[in-house]
């Protein structure tokens, strides 16, 4: 069939159908250009009627009982041969930037090394082929999984109790904020405010406004941390608790926690901490010994399960002794004979879990990414996990210190930063801006930091380079970055249609938006 | 350490230019009173790459797994083959290893993936637009049921007595700290789902009907009925689809009058995995769009007039919206989303409709083979590859006695409801193309033994 789009590249559009570069020697007819591929859409490509899967040969005819429910038409759906599609999905991974290819530098996104091994064990048929159902004299070894996983969490945390279930961060988040009103509610109190600062991510006050709080904003200091004086004046009756990240999205370790934790405590709230950033304090402190209630563990981040371009996520939420009894359904308990039990909504009761809020999804959570975590905290144990958050924190500062003398670091006059630094564009020329250092970045063969996050400091550079790049790596990128700067300004005008080098120049968002096409329109 | 690059030399010399005289003068803000001194105690200490295998795999070794033994298991979770390709082009680094498609002009590989897959969802549930996927079905559900409440200012959703006892579970958690209203009851041991009871239960008030096809005993609901009357008391229909493959066979829940489709999308490309990671799958009517939670990918252009894709509509987002937003969604199950597009564009709407036909065809099977074990009857009327059958005792026992036979014969609808008598001898069982007319066989020799 004929590949025909629109607005896209296709594979007759040959140099003749863009005048404007006719006499560019650097088109081809293919569109092709050596190794940078193009590839159209698996409905451009596909036949109708085909499949890529041989299946046994059965009668097409169906029960009686269920001819009635039939479909009318087979779902207009391609189906390619293995060589085709094989094919397609590999031109079309070379279209992505992944750690794998480079230094993937995203502040607060935490984008460190994925060791195979955790792929490998994951795979194994006893973990990958066993149902969420099987009886539970077959999953012995799944729930000791999980099992020793939440000992290590509690453990490195010095919480009392862990939920394993929630599915990714802002779901952890989620399960953090319904014990909290879990727990008001068995006090009989109906607090209305959760507390968050401005540089929190968004997922924050989104979370507490889908579980019914209303928000408000704690402000920070001009050392880029909470206000303490300000949140002990908003604190009272009417406050559920606080949401606190912690190092925060500045890079930075709360200082006062204890004392944000012991006031929130005597209002009679709970604290939320935000543990996205938990990567750079492992094994050097433990959030329990400051008064943390409730934190999430992205597992994607601080234990390294795959991002997997956007997900799957895992969200462990390690709870205090005050919420443990309100944590979800299900979850594993040692028993008194060693053996671990899956307790669900069947024994609840009778395992003195009967304040659970309930459930928060279907079956045991992501146990493809307890695999791979547990068998990277095993590989790295106590002391491979200190190493990690110091050298996290190290090379972060590697970074603040080589880049502080040509951009700008709100604030790096204070002290050092944890495992990410943070610069703005506050001194850049009129018409340069983070995004062109950002797009510059792409050219010079790295992917961007995190731009224009935390929103209180002027177009934010979060560089998170992980414990994961060696000191050449991190040489290379600082080389670019000096580069960039000098670049930015200079006014260089080169600068502003970067990146010259990708797949893809500056793509049009506006029109994205303005008129969304979210599906293949062609029949 | 293996994954550390850093050498001891590397970080004497990176202190230097930091200025600083040891590392933990870097944790200087971190009050010393809770500073670790050293590694915590009592914790094992970093193991070789062999060590952790062989730990892992003892582990594993402990389980039964779906391919050791006779395996009829479904209720949400289902195991098919999964072509060889699909795993190898999940694992290349270029997509195992990338992040969220931020940075569009370094993403296209993983945003024209999610553009597939959104057509792909949206063709097979019959909508015009799906998302690019939520955690899982359970969660997608609820979702749902938040966004049918957006659209209609109503609170009440009405749930029809076959979904998913862990997808009503998470509702109600939910609803009670939304203040949504979830009138729900169990379902009974009788061959048609109650569409009558359902329909009765819509009133002024109702922001949706949610509806599970095929419902959880297996049996087909009538959606069209049942979205005729929600739409006259203005409200919606969200059809929920637990097993994907059965669409090659019945007709796509959007051409019966569903107005929101979610589903759990684990059945095509991701395997069973002991429960997640899932996909969830989230379709609904163009005019909603703006409803819906979780990311889209869209189709642009970009500054040399080529077809692009981006991730679009950002702005009912939370890292936009914060509180204001949809959802507190942030991720999707983007891996999972790739590997059900990858087994999906093998197989097409040909080849899932063959491998429709072939479940069906083993479901057949199993329900003529168990009809004859003495004192074992099946409920179903109509059903695609799972039904239930009712059995002369407790199915919780039944199903730990055929454990002990290496048999992993179903799941027992007391354990899904522990607190309904009613359903106690319940058996789920599922056929899919993995099943064979020997462990057909064994299952219905092993129920002999049992029930004997």
């Amino acid at each position: 069939m004929s590949a025909v789009n629109a607005v896209g590249w296709r594979p007759e559009m040959g140099p003749a159908q863009h005048p404007e570069h006719e006499s560019s020697p650097h088109l081809t007819a293919s569109g092709d250009k050596g190794l940078m591929l193009e590839e159209p859409l698996i409905f451009e490509l596909g036949r109708p009627g085909s499949t890529g899967v041989d299946i046994d040969a059965v009668d097409r005819a169906v029960s009686p009982a269920l001819a009635r429910f039939r479909r009318k038409a087979q779902a207009a759906l391609p189906g390619l041969t293995e060589p085709e599609a094989v094919r397609h999905y590999t031109r079309l991974s070379r279209q992505n930037y992944a750690i794998d290819l480079g230094p993937f530098p995203l502040g607060s996104c935490t984008m460190k090394h994925n060791p195979r091994l955790n792929e490998k064990v994951a795979r194994i048929a006893g973990f990958a082929d066993l149902h969420p159902l099987a009886p539970q004299q077959t999953a012995r070894g799944a729930y000791e999984v999980i099992n020793q996983l939440a000992e290590w969490l509690i453990t490195l945390t010095g919480m009392h109790g862990v939920a394993m279930s929630p599915k990714a961060g802002a779901h952890g988040e989620l399960c953090g904020v319904l014990c909290i009103k879990a727990a008001l509610e068995a006090r009989g109190e109906d607090r209305k405010v959760m507390l968050v600062p401005e540089s929190a991510h968004g997922t924050n006050p989104a979370t507490a406004a889908f579980a019914g709080f209303s928000i408000e904003n704690i402000p920070a200091t001009a050392e880029g941390r909470v206000d303490l004086a300000a949140l002990k004046a908003r604190l009272g009756p009417d406050v559920a608790g606080v949401m606190i990240t912690n190092p925060n999205t500045c890079g930075l370790f709360e200082r006062e926690m204890k004392a944000i934790c012991d006031a929130v405590h005597d209002a009679g709230g709970y604290v939320y901490c935000d543990g996205a950033n938990f990567n750079a304090i492992v094994g050097k402190v433990r959030p329990g010994d400051l008064g943390v209630d409730a934190m999430h563990i992205n597992l994607h981040k601080t234990f390294s399960t795959p991002h997997g371009g956007g997900g799957p996520g895992s969200g462990p939420v390690v709870l205090s002794e005050a919420l443990s009894p309100f944590g979800p359904l299900p979850y594993t308990a040692r028993m008194a004979d060693g053996v671990v039990h899956l307790v669900e909504e069947e024994d609840a009761a009778t395992m003195g879990h009967s304040q659970s809020f309930g459930r928060m999804a279907a079956f045991n959570g992501q146990m493809g990414m307890f695999t791979r975590a547990l068998a990277y905290i095993l590989s790295h144990g106590a002391d491979g996990l200190r190493q990690v958050a110091e050298d996290a924190v190290l090379n972060a500062n590697y970074v603040l210190r080589s880049l502080e003398g040509v951009l700008e670091a709100p604030f790096g006059k204070t002290g050092p930063c944890m495992h990410e630094a943070l610069f703005s564009d506050e001194n850049f020329p009129e018409g340069f801006s983070t995004l062109d250092v950002a797009k510059g970045l792409i050219d010079e063969g790295f992917h961007p930091m995190t731009v224009y996050f935390p929103l209180v400091v002027h177009g934010a550079m979060l560089i998170e380079p992980t414990e994961t790049e060696s000191k050449a790596g991190l040489d290379r990128f600082i080389a670019s970055m000096r580069s960039l700067a000098a670049r930015a300004k200079n006014a260089d005008p080169s600068l502003k249609t970067a990146p010259h080098f990708a797949p893809r120049h500056r793509l049009d968002e506006t029109q994205a938006a303005r008129k969304p096409v979210l599906s293949w329109q062609g029949g | 350490m293996r994954y550390l690059p850093l050498t001891p030399a590397d970080r004497t010399e990176m202190l230097g230019v930091i200025g600083a005289g040891s590392v933990d003068d870097l944790f200087v803000d971190v009050p010393a009173e809770a500073r670790l001194a050293g590694p915590i105690a009592g914790l094992p200490l970093r193991a070789t790459e062999m060590a952790v295998e062989r730990h892992m795999g003892a582990l594993a070794g402990q389980n039964l797994s779906a391919g050791q033994a006779p395996f009829f298991l479904g209720a949400g979770a289902y195991r098919h083959h999964i072509p060889a390709s699909v795993d190898h082009l999940i694992q290349r680094g270029e997509f195992l290893t990338a992040y969220t498609p931020y940075q569009p002009e370094i993403a296209q590989g993983t945003l024209q993936v999610l553009f597939e897959f959104q057509t792909q969802v949206a063709r097979l549930f019959g909508v015009e637009v799906a998302n690019a996927s939520m955690y899982d079905g359970s969660t997608a559900c609820w979702e749902a049921i938040a966004m049918a409440g957006r659209i209609t200012k109503r609170k009440k959703a009405v749930i029809c007595r076959g979904l998913h006892p862990h997808y009503v579970a998470t509702a109600r958690t939910m609803a009670k700290f939304t203040g949504d209203t979830i009138d729900y009851k169990a379902p009974k041991l009788e061959a048609e789902p109650d569409t009558s009871g359902v329909i009765a239960a819509i009133d002024g008030e109702t922001s949706c009907v949610v509806v599970q096809y095929p419902d959880i005993l297996g049996r087909i609901p009538d959606l069209a009925a049942i979205a005729e009357a929600a739409h006259a008391a203005g409200a919606l229909l969200v059809a929920v689809v637990t097993e994907p493959v059965a669409l090659g066979l019945l007709e796509a829940p959007g051409h019966l009058g569903a107005d929101i489709v979610v589903g759990e999308g684990q059945a095509i490309g991701v395997g069973l995995q002991f429960g997640g990671p899932y996909l969830g799958l989230f379709g609904c009517r163009e005019k909603f769009v703006r409803q819906m939670p979780g990311r889209l990918c869209g189709q642009t252009v970009d500054a040399e007039g080529k077809r692009g894709f981006v991730l679009t509509l950002s702005t009912r987002e939370q890292h936009i919206r914060r509180e204001k937003a949809t959802s507190n969604i942030c991720t999707n199950a983007g891996l999972c989303a790739l590997a059900f597009c990858i087994h999906m564009t093998l197989l097409g709407g040909e080849g899932l409709e063959q491998l429709a036909l072939v479940n069906h065809a083993r479901a057949q099977q199993l329900a003529e083979r168990l009809a004859r074990v003495p004192g074992v009857s099946v409920l179903n009327g109509a059903f695609f590859n799972e039904f239930t059958v009712v059995l002369p005792k407790d199915a919780r026992e039944v199903v730990r006695a055929l454990a002990d036979r290496q048999v992993l014969g179903g799941v027992s609808l007391g354990r899904l409801y522990p607190d309904e008598a009613a359903l106690a001898h319940g058996l789920l069982v599922t056929a899919t193309e993995c099943t064979t007319a020997e462990d057909i066989e064994a299952l219905a020799a092993a129920l002999e033994g049992v029930l004997a």
